[in-house]
């Protein structure tokens, strides 16, 4: 018997001009996905954000440490154009320092006569890749004598920039690490509440309940002021994804919890049961498959408030501290009014943030209408 | 008419408890499923009718164990050898006797997995059974399609794919898919239009001829069940109140019920003149049922003795049953002849 020809299990999708094109699955969510405009523009620069963050140590000219002595408070460099034997060829120049002498306030000005071009791919300060190996290679610098600062550098002559880059590690790993968290503790809980049902799942339900009605910034002060001081970097970083997903998980369970507890009366799934199926047949082959979509939009929409999470309480000083670098932790730097009006490039960070945060909500809308290309 | 029947239910009870409260204290019993009997005989169809939450497709899925029955026993008659009381042996022991029996159920949009395909849609109970795999489950499958009237070359499309109609008979070929002895058909056709219903009918009418199925057909309509059945009961508040073979119970009911839900039925002649029943009030709460007779309150026959004493279903005439008090002496009105 013949069977299945090469279109039989596509779907038909008519196009525009009256033809009608067969679509797998997977083509007809990435069709979906796609036709969400600011999904379209939030996954390139969500994964742009990424690739910045992973090879951070790289794209940084300096170290999130390294101090440029006599560049407190500097603002970002001008970056001038010029041709240099027959070549196109980015400089700038050496800065020098003076006081304004009323206010005692630095004044920048650039020293036309000192030209520093820019180099790509230098040897600059050593790094660690994963601490197994030392490498000193940077994807740009300039030579000794002059600094280049694209977002400027703050109150202890640091580099903006690189702090920005390197600060990206945790904000953005922050977000997939808690949800990853949140999601296996709601997966579990929400699946025993919406599975057992009964007097289990009005426990389950009435402890979130409890969970949600603390106000969640007090609830991480608390969580993370039990965090010791001392910690070195890595570890704070650790406990502060799990501080952020005590919270998180909540959510999560409860879209599991409902959606199990909806699916779980619908025809098909009976029709399973009537054939035989066991509880962990029915579970796994027909009603996880039915809302992984659902988790998956679900927990893309979570990562934001993981990351606004991570930032406002680095913010306050409870998040991570120095000598750690994230996001939250470079806006401490804003804290008072005068860097803001003196030194607006200090809120760069927060630029980073604001993307960021947008660009999930867009690709999770997008992922929502995609999610589902069969839907009843 | 000596052949066992396939199905012999008795005194089949579902209760469901109302729960209060955050410690799930019960604090009553809703009678879904109130102390009911039937039979269906080999190729034979029964069809079972009542207004919604009357019970019928409670019973549907006790008789298939998709509901744990409170009480009564489910004689499934399987073979010569063979006769096992489904109200009572274990999920396991349930597992291995599910290819005998199987259901098709009213919506066909929530009854198919939309993420599977077709090919694993009807031959999940084949694969669950372990009745054939790989190759073997798809000729089977496809020669299932051909029986439904669908084309094997869908296999392996989704159910989104098709119309409300095809997904019916994608159902009814899942519901064949393990050659089963009966087909409880839970309001088959009661999502689908009048043209796709008739369609699905005939298909179910062909089947039954041709593999000898015995169906027990839900349906909260008269008209789709004088169609089909062979014998009709009526259901009302969780019990039966009238069990008749087809003509016998549209032509010369026995109880008022019936006699109303009769005048329901929409006649296609516009000249025949009908006076129709208009039943007051609504269907009685199963959890707090009246006094009586179940029905007395909607009855325009009604009388002291319906308020105080609970008719039992006693045989009117051979073959026909009923519950009501003055069976005998109520000159009923039946289908226009």
């Amino acid at each position: 018997m013949v069977l299945a020809e090469q279109t039989a299990d596509l779907a038909p999708v008519e196009n525009g001009d009256g033809s009608t094109e067969y679509l797998s699955r997977g083509r007809l969510i990435r069709r979906r996905f796609w036709r969400h405009r600011l999904a379209r523009l939030g996954l390139p620069v969500l994964a742009a954000l990424y690739l910045m963050a992973i090879f951070s140590d790289f794209i940084a000219p300096y170290r999130p440490d390294t101090r440029l002595k006599g560049f407190k408070d500097a603002p970002p460099s001008v970056i001038h154009f010029g041709v240099d034997e027959n070549r196109f060829q980015p400089y700038v120049y050496a800065r020098k320092r003076t006081f304004h002498s009323k206010t005692f306030r630095e004044i920048y000005t650039e020293q036309e006569d000192k030209k520093y071009p820019i180099h790509f791919f230098v040897r600059g300060d050593t790094y660690e890749i994963l601490g197994l190996f030392k490498l000193d290679l940077h994807l740009f610098g300039v030579d000794e004598g002059a600094n280049i600062t694209l977002f400027g550098t703050d109150s202890v002559s640091r580099d903006l920039f690189s702090r920005t880059v390197i600060g990206a590690l945790v904000s953005l790993f922050v977000g997939l690490g808690g949800v990853a968290i949140s999601f296996v503790l709601g997966c579990i809980i929400g699946g025993i509440a919406g599975y057992l049902g009964g007097i289990v799942d009005e426990f389950i339900m009435r402890i979130i309940d409890l969970l949600i009605a603390i106000p969640t910034l007090p609830l991480w002060m608390v969580l993370s002021a039990a965090i010791p001081r001392q910690w070195p970097v890595a570890h704070t970083y650790f406990a502060i994804t799990i501080v952020l997903s005590i919270v998180g998980w909540t959510g999560l369970a409860r879209v599991v919890r409902g959606k199990l507890l909806s699916l779980r009366d619908l025809d098909f799934v009976t029709a399973s049961k009537l054939a035989g199926g066991s509880d962990l047949y029915i579970i796994t082959r027909h009603l996880l498959p039915n809302f992984a979509s659902h988790l998956i939009v679900t927990m893309t929409l979570a990562v934001p408030g993981m990351i606004l999470g991570e930032t406002a309480l680095s913010f306050i000083g409870l998040g991570m501290q120095e000598p750690g670098v994230s996001w939250g932790v470079l806006l401490d730097d804003t804290k008072n009014f005068g860097a803001l009006v003196h030194q607006p490039w200090k809120l760069i960070p927060a630029l980073f943030i604001i993307v960021t945060i947008l660009m999930f909500n867009f690709v999770g809308d997008g992922l929502r209408d995609a999610a589902d290309p069969y839907s009843l | 008419m000596t052949a066992p029947p396939v199905l012999k239910v008795e005194g089949l009870k579902k209760y469901f408890p109302v729960e209060k409260g955050f410690l799930r204290r019960v604090v009553g019993q809703v009678k879904a499923v109130d102390d009911v009997s039937l039979t269906i005989g080999a190729g034979e169809t029964l069809g079972l009718v009542g207004e919604s939450g009357s019970g019928k497709t409670t019973i549907g899925r006790c008789i298939l164990r998709a509901l744990d029955p409170t009480a009564g026993s489910i004689q499934f008659h399987i073979d010569d050898e063979k006769t096992v009381d489904m109200a009572t042996i274990s999920k396991r022991e349930m597992r291995e006797l599910r290819r005998y029996a199987n259901m098709i159920f009213q919506d066909p949009y929530y009854s198919l997995d939309p993420r599977w395909t077709i090919l694993d849609i009807v031959g999940e109970p084949l694969r669950l059974s372990k009745l054939a795999e790989g190759a073997e489950l798809e000729d089977r499958v496809a020669s299932l399609m051909d029986v439904v009237g669908l084309e094997a070359k869908h296999l392996r499309r989704y159910p989104h794919a098709f119309s409300g109609g095809q997904r019916q008979r994608i159902g009814v070929a899942r519901a064949l898919a393990t050659n089963p002895r009966l087909i409880i058909a839970d309001e088959p056709v009661s999502a689908l239009d009048v043209s796709t219903q008739a369609q699905i009918l005939n298909l179910l009418n062909d089947l039954q001829s041709e593999f000898g199925l015995s169906y027990l057909f839900i349906a909260h309509d008269l008209s789709v069940v004088e169609h089909i059945s062979d014998r009709v009961a009526v259901m009302y508040v969780g019990k039966l109140v009238e069990v008749a073979p087809k003509d016998q119970l549209f032509f010369f009911p026995k109880h008022p019920y019936t006699e109303a839900l009769l005048s329901a039925v929409p006649t296609p002649d516009p000249d025949v003149e009908k006076k129709r029943i208009i039943l007051p009030g609504e269907i009685a709460n199963p959890a707090d049922p009246p006094s009586g007779c179940y029905f007395h309150p909607r009855c325009q026959y009604a009388q002291d003795r319906c308020r105080e004493e609970e008719p039992a279903l006693r045989e009117i005439v051979p073959g026909q049953w009923a519950s009501c008090h003055f069976a005998e002496e109520l000159e009923l009105v039946g289908a226009p002849q």
